[in-house]
């Protein structure tokens, strides 16, 4: 008869997250995001092909509050999982597997996604 | 005519050769995005909340529409070879052959749909 008093595996909800974990989930969850930034990317090339009249109405849905916001977390998620894939192209090529500069690279990826995401927005905002 | 069955004919040949692409073909991809994502969102931000006029004249433009172009195509397929390694984790069985196919469909419609509208602009 099995034991159900054994000691279980202490689950997924008890660990603290570490950095690595939470970016290398993020990272996943900004590649769908983008996945659907994608399809939006075709559809503004497709107003603009079609007449004025399809475009403007994008244009108005993209300028509104809401559709500011979804931009912003666009380019978020573009500068994340940008900023991090060149992390990945290290690791792929053998650098940066150690303990300190692994936490330290996932730190240097958060701060430079904040630096293009405001550069981007700021860009944006005086050109 | 072999006597042999097939299954002893493949046996010791080794593998197809192929376990990389996927992965190799992962990182091509993502080294073509980081300089055109990086110029493509600059691009956008630059142009910003243009009018019709000024956003066709802009994508008029054959160095911004070759770009565009590439960045379609690099993005599709980065997009495509992502999405199956998600669907590979999480969907199983026939669903799985199901979503991936789908998947790769809607990838090349789109990359299709929107290299077409690029040159519709462009020609």
């Amino acid at each position: 008869m099995a034991n159900n008093q054994r000691p279980l595996s202490p689950h997924l909800g008890i660990y603290k997250w570490p950095l690595a974990m939470a970016i290398s989930i993020l990272h996943r969850m900004t590649g769908v995001a983008l996945a659907i930034g994608a399809v939006l990317m075709v559809a503004v090339f497709v107003t603009v092909a079609a007449d004025p009249e399809s475009y403007e109405w994008i244009r108005g849905i993209l300028s509104s509050k809401t559709g500011k916001a979804f931009l912003f977390l666009w380019t978020f998620a573009l500068f994340l999982h940008l900023c991090n894939g060149v992390r990945h192209l290290f690791w792929d090529a053998g650098y940066g597997f150690e303990k300190q500069t692994t936490f330290n690279s996932g730190v240097f990826t958060i701060i430079a996604t904040a630096a293009l995401t405001i550069a981007v927005w700021g860009y944006a905002y005086f050109f | 005519m072999s006597l042999r069955t097939p299954l002893s004919e493949a046996k010791g040949l080794g593998s197809a050769k192929e376990g990389a692409s996927h992965w190799w073909l992962q990182r091509l991809t993502a080294i073509a995005l980081v300089p055109l994502a990086i110029w493509f969102a600059f691009a956008v931000a630059c142009i910003g909340n243009a009018s019709h006029a000024e956003v066709h004249a802009w994508l008029a433009n054959p160095f911004i529409a070759v770009a565009l172009i590439l960045f379609i195509a690099a993005t599709f397929y980065h997009t495509q070879l992502g999405l199956q390694v998600i669907v590979e984790d999480y969907v199983h069985g026939w669903l799985k052959v199901v979503t991936l196919i789908i998947l790769n469909f809607l990838c090349i419609a789109l990359a299709v749909v929107g290299i077409v509208a690029l040159l519709k602009i462009f020609l």
